[in-house]
């Protein structure tokens, strides 16, 4: 009798553990290739972005109300309404976007304002070498330099995939850097603050990397 | 033979173990879905909120089926485990879609329990990792996330086949009394499960099936 009998119950359960468990490295590479293969993927149910947030709601836009308050090291602090953001030169462009969990999303359509044009009325002060955005969402911040601000593929976006920012990206305004992780690319902005020095933002204090390039930091 | 006769199938540890996972698993993958689904992210909104409740239920979960194991009846889980572990030749024959007699679990069940204790061990490292991750760059992984979704995907795959069988199938949502009472009609059994039948009466009475019918007598008295 015991002679006829075989383990599989073991095996199936040591094979799957060990299967998840390498997937953990191999992971990322097969999806880039089954996202290809197979409609029957989380990007088509996702759209393949998650909504993080930090406080208890999200911030709801009004449009007669909102406000983008630009102060701090400037000649002239300017306090534009959301038609004045669009009044503003605009710019488009197309960029993957990373969060350091883990998950990409990649050719995202964004229209928005370059960071010289939507500074050039408030004219910061020579002393002036980096950016806080506040969000709406409190109390959620992050800054960026001055110099990585004006990188050229960096915006402050009020579009995305063609039809103004949803809610739960951020609507009516936020900050799109593709070259660092999505925690820099702070949503709901409200206000920005021309500062002698970046600050450390929300998950900076919490120990994230300040400089958050794609793939160079954060551990990746 | 009258169809009022039951035989006790799980034990009461059995049951605990089973209920402890199948509820965690219902608040995990409902508070998951509002993490994962912007559209749900974004009606609930509390995310702290709601990532406080998915990661303390995931604590709660592992710390109640270890409790569970810890308090009960080891010894009986111990041989649940083999049973579930050792397939035979009939079970063999039963994976290649024939008709086979079967045990106390037929082959899909324990290949289902395999899964499912598979994909639960790495539901929770790849969630510990997740939330590790967040405080400790080192065990950060590119891909931690996409593994922690793939399970989800598979687990729920794996229920909604669980949930017919349970609930809807009519040859076989009978097991469903089972696992909430603890026992089964005889006559269910003895046609879903009969060597675990023929084994109830010869641990019983120490005798050949042939003299079946008293020992079945005996457990059901003692289990409704």
């Amino acid at each position: 009798m015991k002679s006829d009998l075989r383990p599989y119950g073991r095996r199936a359960f040591l094979g799957i553990v060990a299967g998840g468990v390498a997937a953990l490295v191999w992971g990322r590479p097969l999806q880039r290739v089954t996202a290809r293969l197979s409609p029957v993927s989380a990007f088509f149910v996702t759209g393949g972005w998650r909504i993080y947030t930090v406080a208890a709601t999200m911030p709801r836009f009004d449009q007669d109300r909102w406000r983008l308050r630009i102060d701090g090291l400037v000649e002239h602090p300017q306090e534009l309404t959301y038609r004045e953001l669009l009044k503003l030169p605009q710019a488009t462009q197309v960029s993957t976007f990373h969060c350091v969990t883990g998950w990409t999303v990649q050719n995202v359509h964004w229209q928005g304002v370059r960071f010289a044009d939507l500074l050039a009325a408030a004219k910061p002060l020579p002393s002036a070498k980096a950016l806080t955005f506040v969000s709406a969402e409190e109390p959620y911040a992050d800054s960026l330099t001055l110099e990585q601000a004006l990188l050229p593929d960096v915006m402050l976006a009020h579009s995305m995939d063609g039809r103004p920012l949803t809610r739960p990206h951020g609507a009516p305004a936020r900050v799109v850097i593709p070259e660092m992780y999505g925690y820099k690319n702070v949503k709901w902005v409200g206000r920005i603050e021309l500062t002698a020095a970046p600050a450390d933002g929300y998950w900076e204090v919490r120990g994230y990397d300040r400089d958050a390039y794609v793939g160079h930091s954060n551990g990746h | 033979m009258s169809g009022e006769r039951y035989l006790r199938r799980f034990s009461r540890t059995e049951r605990a173990l089973h209920w402890v996972h199948a509820s965690a698993f219902f608040v995990l993958l409902a508070s998951g879905l509002v993490l994962y689904l912007p559209s749900l992210s974004e009606a609930v909104s509390r995310r702290p909120l709601v990532k406080g409740v998915h990661v303390y239920t995931a604590v709660a979960w592992a710390a109640a089926l270890g409790l569970v194991a810890a308090l009960g009846d080891r010894r009986e889980l111990r041989r649940t485990m083999r049973e579930l572990e050792w397939f035979d030749a009939d079970d063999r024959r039963w994976l290649t879609g024939r008709r086979a007699p079967q045990g106390r679990f037929n082959a899909g069940q324990k290949l289902n329990a395999a899964i499912t204790a598979a994909l639960a061990l790495l539901f929770a490292v790849s969630g510990g990792l997740l939330w590790y991750g967040e405080r400790n760059t080192q065990y950060r992984f590119a891909s931690t996330i996409l593994v922690h979704d793939w399970l989800m995907y598979l687990s729920l795959a794996l229920l909604v086949g669980h949930l017919y069988l349970a609930v809807l199938h009519p040859a076989t949502r009978h097991a469903l009394r089972g696992m909430t009472l603890g026992s089964v009609r005889e006559e269910w059994a003895r046609e879903h499960h009969p060597k675990w039948v023929e084994e109830l009466d010869h641990s019983l009475l120490g005798r050949p099936p042939g003299r079946a019918e008293k020992a079945s007598d005996a457990i059901s008295r003692s289990s409704r």
